[in-house]
């Protein structure tokens, strides 16, 4: 029985990083980009949460709702004003201006709430489940994670396949010059990928900080990486990839951190991510590039 | 470029760090130098050599490395666990300061061929994972570590100080977590200084040798390299494990500059892999002067605003967006070079009238 609920917590980690993780593929696969910054709209958004429900003494879809709209306006301002104006140049330059963006961030919310760590009230409030005579008990916050993240892969899915804004954002990250031949807006289309995935990431720092309910400057930034390895990990670039790779990563670390170590446990997952990475160079569902001459 | 040329630049170099130990001299006699000044010394030195080291593999082989900071880790650990081992056997500090460097760059250096030959089979994004990934289990693995010391030899364990089984003469060199206590303070900024010149001379005469060109020609076209018949991998693998000796050297000196030394996220973890990248960076890439000044400015900047408290690193991140913006970004690049054109026709027509 203990198996079954470490591996039903790995799983709704999992899902917390692949929801994170849809952000950062979704990003690199049109932009080819990687926005290091992304960890902390986590952070913005569970502190948005935290105003309104713990200080306002709101409702907490209220506070969701909130945390969306700030969250992808915060992404779509920091795309216009810190990476637009890099579009075209070495990755590498985009990539430390995305490191200042992220330092921004922590010290904007240190310099407003502090480095002390707030006690986050959870967003679900239905009972938990019991299953076996109470030998085996499920948290809400569990369940709602991981419907949360089916029911995001599903509609992600579908809005990526059937409407117009979603095969545009197809064609962008296939070739960003033939889709502006196309008549495809570039630059909107990239917007419009960076307000899905901070609205995603806002989700996310939702689903997060309830299950580990403390909240600082900084709660965003280990879950980033991780969920940047678990995008590498299943393919950067690939939306089932970042669902697989979430899930995996997820699993790892809760079994690793019962049965082995828990010190050790990201050890653990980054050697997987290792070996992975060296049997299959582009990741589980990454495409091969060949190069040509 | 022309040997002269080269030599000349190459003098500019070293003249600059020379210069800068002279001046710090010249302060410490003069009275002006502060305690924050004095304490940041060896620090601006380290986290120079560190930056010349990443450059070597970023600007100079062409391939993004995020965990830098796992080789200085490694440097770090197994220069202050020789110097604490060899406390009775080698009462000299001097002499066992020497050694640890060496015995820091070699294990440093044997890390860089260990993890090399894996890691750089993979390219870009992917590669910069993988490097991420390894700095993050060396700093694991060292905060679970247990070493003692006692007559029969070493002891090892990863549980804790008990599982050791040592005798009563035993005493733990690597407590785990806290790592090290009681390294001997013994970086000077005399020191730190040579061995920035010695960093400086390493790297700048690998690159303008033969086998640096090579590396090079990988980094500007492998399929073209290969072609011609360069070795890619002994190449790469060559200014990896460079790069990774170097930073163990810092390595080293950092763990001699304070007394205690811990595997933590802040001095240790991605966030400082990720520091030297940006000085790297933000000091262009393959520019090795460039990446030592934007080191000591990038290192200086929080201290000098120290002032302002929580503002500092706030304003840290606002120069950096910033400075990104402005060296990079075409519109910005455009904006200068107009710039530039109309204060020279300002020059030419002033030096008309003039005439």
């Amino acid at each position: 029985m203990s198996f079954l609920s470490y591996l039903i917590n790995g799983i709704s980690l999992g899902s917390i990083y692949a929801i994170i993780a849809l952000g950062y593929t979704m990003v690199y696969g049109i932009a080819r980009m990687l926005n290091f910054a992304h960890g902390d709209i986590i952070m913005v958004g569970g502190f948005a949460i935290f105003t309104v429900v713990s200080t306002m003494g709101l409702p907490p879809l209220l506070g969701i709702l909130v945390a969306v709209v700030i969250c992808t306006v915060l992404g779509v301002t920091i795309e216009r004003v810190a990476y637009r104006p890099l579009r075209g140049v070495s990755s590498l330059a985009v990539l430390i201006t995305a490191i200042g963006v992220s330092y921004l961030l922590q010290n904007v919310a240190l310099l407003i709430f502090g480095s002390n760590a707030r006690q986050f009230t959870s967003v679900v409030t239905l009972p938990n489940l019991k299953l076996a005579d109470g030998a085996l008990t499920i948290s809400s916050v569990t369940i709602v994670t991981i419907v949360s993240c089916i029911a995001i892969m599903a509609a992600l899915t579908s809005f990526i396949n059937k409407t117009k804004i979603g095969q545009a954002m197809l064609a962008v990250s296939e070739d960003n010059g033939a889709a502006t031949l196309m008549g495809i807006d570039v630059n909107r289309t990239i917007a419009i990928t960076f307000a899905i995935g901070s609205a995603l990431a806002a989700v996310a720092g939702a689903l997060l900080c309830s299950t580990y309910p403390s909240l600082t400057p900084y709660t965003g930034s280990m879950p980033g990486i991780k969920a940047f390895v678990a995008a590498v990990f299943g393919g950067i670039g690939s939306i089932p990839g970042a669902l697989i790779g979430g899930i995996l990563l997820g699993v790892i670390e809760n079994l690793s951190k019962a049965y082995i170590s828990s010190q050790l446990s990201d050890a653990i997952v980054f050697s997987v991510l290792i070996i992975v990475l060296l049997v299959r160079p582009t990741g589980i569902l990454g495409r091969k590039i060949n190069e040509k001459v | 470029m022309n040997k002269n040329k080269v030599r000349m630049q190459n003098g500019i170099t070293y003249g600059i760090v020379a210069g800068c130990w002279i001046l710090v001299q010249i302060m410490d006699k003069t009275g002006h130098m502060t305690s924050l000044l004095r304490g940041i010394l060896v620090p601006l030195c380290m986290y120079s050599i560190l930056a010349i080291s990443l450059n070597l593999t970023v600007g100079i082989l062409g391939e993004l490395s995020l965990g830098h900071a796992g080789f200085m880790c490694v440097g770090a650990f197994s220069g202050a666990f020789f110097t604490k081992c060899m406390e009775n056997v080698l009462p000299n500090l001097q002499l066992r300061f020497f050694l640890a460097i060496l015995i820091g760059a070699v294990v440093a250096g044997i890390c860089g061929i260990l993890i090399g030959i894996p890691v750089l089979r993979l390219k870009g994004d992917y590669l910069a994972i993988v490097t991420l990934a390894f700095g993050e289990i060396i700093k694991n693995l060292i905060n679970v570590m247990y070493i003692g010391l006692d007559k029969g030899g070493f002891h090892f364990s990863i549980k804790d100080t008990m599982s050791l089984g040592m005798d009563e003469t035993g005493v733990v060199i690597i407590k785990g977590a806290q790592g090290i206590t009681g390294t001997p303070k013994a970086s000077t900024f005399l020191i730190a200084t040579v061995l920035l010149l010695i960093t400086l001379f390493i790297v700048l005469n690998l690159i303008h040798s033969r086998t640096g060109r090579a590396i090079m020609s990988i980094r500007d076209n492998r399929i073209a390299a290969e072609s011609i018949g360069i070795n890619i991998t002994k190449y790469k693998l060559m200014a990896f494990s460079i790069s990774a000796a170097l930073a163990g050297v810092a390595g080293v000196l950092y763990a001699h500059n304070l007394s205690t030394l811990a595997a933590t996220p802040k001095n240790f973890g991605y966030n400082m892999s990720i520091m030297i990248l940006v000085f790297v960076v933000l000091g262009g890439l393959g520019n090795i002067r460039g990446s030592m000044i934007a080191a000591v400015v990038l290192t200086l900047l929080p201290e000098l605003l120290r002032g302002l408290n929580d503002y500092r690193m706030l304003i840290y991140a606002v120069v950096l967006i910033v400075m990104m913006l402005f060296n990079s970004s075409p519109k910005a690049i455009e904006m200068r070079s107009v710039l530039l054109e109309r204060f020279r026709k300002k020059k030419d027509t002033a030096a008309k009238e003039a005439s």
